[in-house]
């Protein structure tokens, strides 16, 4: 009896969560940029793992013989002053990049949620207290922001990654705040006070939920303005120095040569582009996908 | 029979602010409110909007802090109780909400909303709390699978049931109802009254029962408040409110519920607007509605008069 | 049975949605007499305010009428164009609303959206029409000087309400239709608005269609009484006569679910809920939750008849002339 009654929870507790996906496969399967979309960061994603297997050629080896050969079939996308083979190039920078998104979205999400729903749920002081940080940040222009800020940290990816989540997390605190002061006037919010739930309860296990998928929809939306920023600031020198294979410092490296040996430039442009693109779809399809009046 | 909840001069107002330099206007939602619910009754606390009817339900539970004023529970004053040991008190009086649209959390499944407050207040393990959430569940008609659904599966009145099972399942002495079921269809609201009275002989419960509905109040109450503008104008049995009102906004309530098969009859109503809460009016707050006004009501505010024992009326001719 | 003013016939309307076709209005019979006031009742979901806005020919996509006849003074409105409606809107029939401030143009002052409506339905030039704001603001009880120059968002629930009243009857209609106009409001303003409606219907004689909700205020305001549920009338019949002697299942498990002050009775309610109207069930669409259902229900949708003088019944409970309601039993 106690067994069967066990075994029947087990297949009854899946059974929404497994409906539940596929539903959300269904919705997916219906917005047709969302899947485009998809499609374009999975390419970057199988890009950035196989770079060792798909590269033909090492993308820091410098080999004079082959300087500024155009697009042909042994080099695909040509090679720069270096002699170095532009596709490897690209195909080992789409590695960093996906590097520098993780750490980016992980460090900026962490912090910008914590100080968004804390001063949301809270209010008062500790919210005048948080925002007027985050309004200090924001005072600045987004890409000056990040330049100032690894120019005082020094050069180098590790502090452009720094700078760049420095200046995103305040979006997304901004997002969490409005989600959490929206949420924390709904009923089931005081449901939960009135059955004893701690403010750190009701934040953890009532409000959070229910900003996840906003700031997951924002942070995936940003991950192309990432892309670009890291870029921007690989362009400048700001960023990974060279001969470190950052899409951006590639631009710049080819800046130079634009008129004569335009493709050292245009496809490491065109793959900032293109992923650019591909994860600003995959966003808007995720909130389409997620929006409840869409949901049974 | 002892008085479960004992509220005196009970008041909360809200600030507020045009402007951060204007001055701030406090709106006395509840004001200067003392009663009694003796246990295992019926309080109704009826009233339009404004009446600060669902602020008084939420403060003599301390989902709202009261500005100042004593509630004693059960003979403890919990204005005074420090939080920890609040907690207990948290248990013995829960709430259920207006409205079960809103009430329950959109992406937890039912089994994790009734199951919530069993995880804070008892040390059980998870397959006594899955039996607990079960056995309340049927209890309110809903089915053991319904525990591995959301919320928004549910037709209204089966989320009020689960509303009314989250409340219960901590076993509490004391429910403040907020119109719990003014937002369902009578057919609907028909089968969830008939369930709260039965849950009510089962458990001994006392209730709250908050409404704008005096027809609900007839059919579930033994004891009625009624509100206007943050106070209370007559409070008494049931049978000293519907059978002996003595206000005459008590009466103009009365008067004003339609009723079946009589077809249109002369009532007297009483006129004018309800005034903003935020600037009553002066003496007797109804003054500017009440047909039998006088001078005196617009300066002298009356007070509440026993007129008969356990009947009270605040009105300047009710005696 | 046919009405003098409005005889609605076999309304259809669905509404596409993601879902699927939600069939809203699944064959509605309604009709009306000239100066009578008829009241739709129902809960949520019944297809009462969708037949209200079919009237006016206000459905907009994802809705459509299918098939149906609204034949007001002998005209189909459903065949008329555009142009031709707008003309039968704002002119012969009326409407307010459940949410009177919400109904209001937020921008523009009242006195002003009162004058648009008397200019449009009588021909004539604004400021002519400004001239009769005063008497129809003075008409429902309101003070004018004050209230024309108002915004919406200045108006409390009973104030909008009666400038809804004021704005609908100025440009004397032959029909108004009140779509839960006091649903929104608190007892004490709701008693108000009834008795101004009451005493102005009395003199400008024009026909009522009282959408709600609540039968009691159904019963006190209207002559005749129809009973909606699930996209069907289910029954019609005088307002005394619905509350002493209602025939359909339905209907009687409304009236019983019904608190009333100073009638102790135990509310029974109607078990089940209120069908999905995606897949709504086949024949009789109350079957699943009738008692007294049996094997005819299932398949086969009633007819409305008349049991007996101006009471009808959808039911198969009983057939013509007959209002025991024997055919079950035997």
């Amino acid at each position: 009896m106690e067994n069967t009654q066990v075994g029947k929870t087990e297949i009854s507790r899946w059974k929404p969560i497994i409906e539940d996906w596929k539903h959300t496969l269904y919705l997916w399967r219906r917005t047709k940029l969302a899947m485009v979309g998809t499609f374009i960061v999975i390419g970057f994603l199988i890009m950035a793992l196989l770079a060792p297997v798909l590269a033909p050629y090492d993308p820091v080896k410098v080999d004079l013989a082959n300087r500024l050969k155009p697009p042909s079939r042994q080099f695909l996308f040509g090679t720069d002053q270096f002699g170095r083979d532009i596709l490897s190039r690209v195909l080992y920078g789409a590695r960093i990049e996906v590097w520098i998104i993780f750490l980016v979205t992980v460090i900026s999400g962490t912090i910008g949620t914590a100080v968004g729903i804390v001063a949301g749920y809270f209010g008062g002081w500790i919210d005048e207290v948080l925002m007027r940080i985050t309004d200090v940040f924001l005072a600045f222009p987004r890409l000056i922001l990040a330049m100032a800020l690894s120019a005082v940290l020094g050069r180098g990816l590790t502090n452009a990654i720094i700078a760049i989540s420095l200046v995103e997390w305040t979006v997304i605190a901004r997002l969490a705040r409005a989600e959490a002061m929206r949420v924390k006037s709904q009923p089931f919010v005081e449901a939960a006070k009135a059955v004893g739930a701690s403010d750190l309860r009701i934040l953890l296990f009532h409000i959070l939920p229910m900003c996840v998928s906003p700031i997951l929809v924002q942070l995936t939306m940003r991950m192309g303005t990432i892309i670009l920023t890291a870029a921007g600031l690989g362009f400048l020198g700001l960023g990974a120095q060279p001969p470190t294979p950052e899409w951006g410092a590639i631009v710049s490296d080819g800046r130079s040569y634009l008129i004569n040996h335009w493709w050292i430039s245009t496809f490491p442009g065109l793959f900032i582009a293109l992923v650019v693109l591909g994860f600003n779809l995959l966003g808007d399809g995720i909130r389409d996908i997620l929006d409840p009046r869409l949901r049974r | 029979m002892a008085a479960l909840l004992k509220v005196e001069g009970l008041k909360k107002y809200f600030e507020i602010r045009k402007s951060l330099f204007s001055r701030p206007i406090y709106v006395k939602a509840v004001n200067d409110v003392s009663f009694e619910i003796q246990k295992g009754s019926i309080f109704a606390v009826v009233g339009e909007s404004g009446s600060g009817k669902s602020t008084l339900g939420r403060t003599v539970i301390k989902l709202i802090e009261p500005t100042s004023g004593k509630i004693l529970y059960d003979g403890h004053d919990i204005t005074q109780i420090e939080k920890k040991d609040f907690l207990e008190f948290r248990r013995r009086m829960q709430i259920v909400q207006q409205d079960p649209y809103n009430s329950l959390h959109p992406r937890k499944l039912v089994k994790d909303i009734v199951g919530e407050g069993l995880k804070i207040h008892f040390k059980m393990r998870s397959d006594e709390i899955y039996v607990r959430i079960k056995e309340i569940l049927e209890l309110v008609g809903m089915r053991e699978e319904h525990m591995f659904r959301y919320p928004h599966e549910f037709s209204g009145g089966q989320r009020q049931r689960i509303a009314i099972a989250r409340a219960l399942v901590l076993r509490p002495e004391f429910l403040v109802l907020d119109e719990p079921t003014s937002a369902l269809d009578v057919s609907v609201q028909a089968r969830v009254l008939t369930l709260l009275k039965e849950l009510r002989e089962k458990f001994g419960l006392t209730y709250m029962f908050i409404t704008h509905n005096l027809a609900v109040v007839d059919h579930m109450a033994t004891h009625v408040a009624v509100m206007y503008l943050g106070k209370i104008m007559e409070m008494g049995s049931k049978e000293d409110i519907f059978e002996r009102a003595a206000h005459p906004y008590t009466k103009a309530l009365l008067d004003s519920i339609p009723s079946f098969g009589t077809g249109r009859r002369i009532r007297s109503i009483p006129r004018g607007e309800i005034p903003n809460p935020a600037n009553p009016p002066s003496g007797c707050v109804f003054h500017t509605r009440c047909t039998q006004a006088v001078e005196m009501c617009k300066v002298e505010e009356p007070k509440l008069v026993e007129v008969s024992p356990g009947h009270f009326c605040r009105c300047h001719f009710c005696g | 049975m046919r009405g003098s003013l409005l005889n609605v016939e076999n309304l259809r309307v669905v509404f596409y949605t993601y879902r699927g076709v939600i069939k809203a209005l699944n064959g509605v019979r309604l009709w009306l007499n000239e100066e009578e006031r008829l009241a739709v009742v129902g809960e949520t979901g019944c297809g009462k305010s969708v037949t209200a806005l079919s009237i006016m020919r206000l459905i907009e996509p994802p809705g459509e009428i299918t098939t149906g006849k609204v034949e007001f003074l002998g005209q189909d409105l459903l065949s008329l164009s555009e142009e031709e409606m707008e003309k039968v809107r704002g002119k012969s029939i009326s409407m307010i609303f459940q949410e009177p401030v919400a109904a209001l143009n937020p921008v523009f002052k009242v006195g002003f959206q009162i004058a648009e409506a008397i200019a449009h339905s009588q021909n004539i030039s604004i400021k002519d029409a400004y001239q009769l704001v005063p008497e129809a603001l003075t008409m429902v009880g309101l003070d004018w000087k004050r209230t024309m120059n108002l915004y919406a968002h200045e108006l409390s629930g009973g104030m909008a309400q009666r400038v809804m009243i004021a704005m609908a009857l100025a440009v004397k209609p032959k029909l108004l239709i009140a779509d839960e106009p006091t649903s929104a409001l608190d007892v004490t303003i709701q008693a108000q608005i009834l008795e101004l409606l009451d005493d102005l219907v009395k003199v400008s004689k024009n026909a009522v269609i009282f959408i709600t909700h609540d039968l009691a205020v159904a019963s006190e305001f209207c002559d005749r009484v129809a009973v909606m549920y699930a996209g069907n009338v289910v029954e019609v019949a005088k307002s005394d006569e619905i509350f002493a002697h209602p025939l359909h299942p339905y209907t009687v498990g409304l009236i019983d679910s019904i608190p009333l002050v100073g009638q102790r009775k135990e509310l029974k309610g109607i078990p089940g809920v209120v069908p999905d109207l995606v897949d709504p069930p086949s024949g009789c669409r109350f079957h699943p939750r009738c008692q007294r259902a049996f094997g005819r229900c299932k398949v086969e949708l009633p007819d409305l008849i008349e049991v007996s003088e101006n009471h009808f019944v959808a039911c198969h409970l009983y057939a013509a002339g007959d209002r025991n309601g024997s055919v079950a039993e035997s």
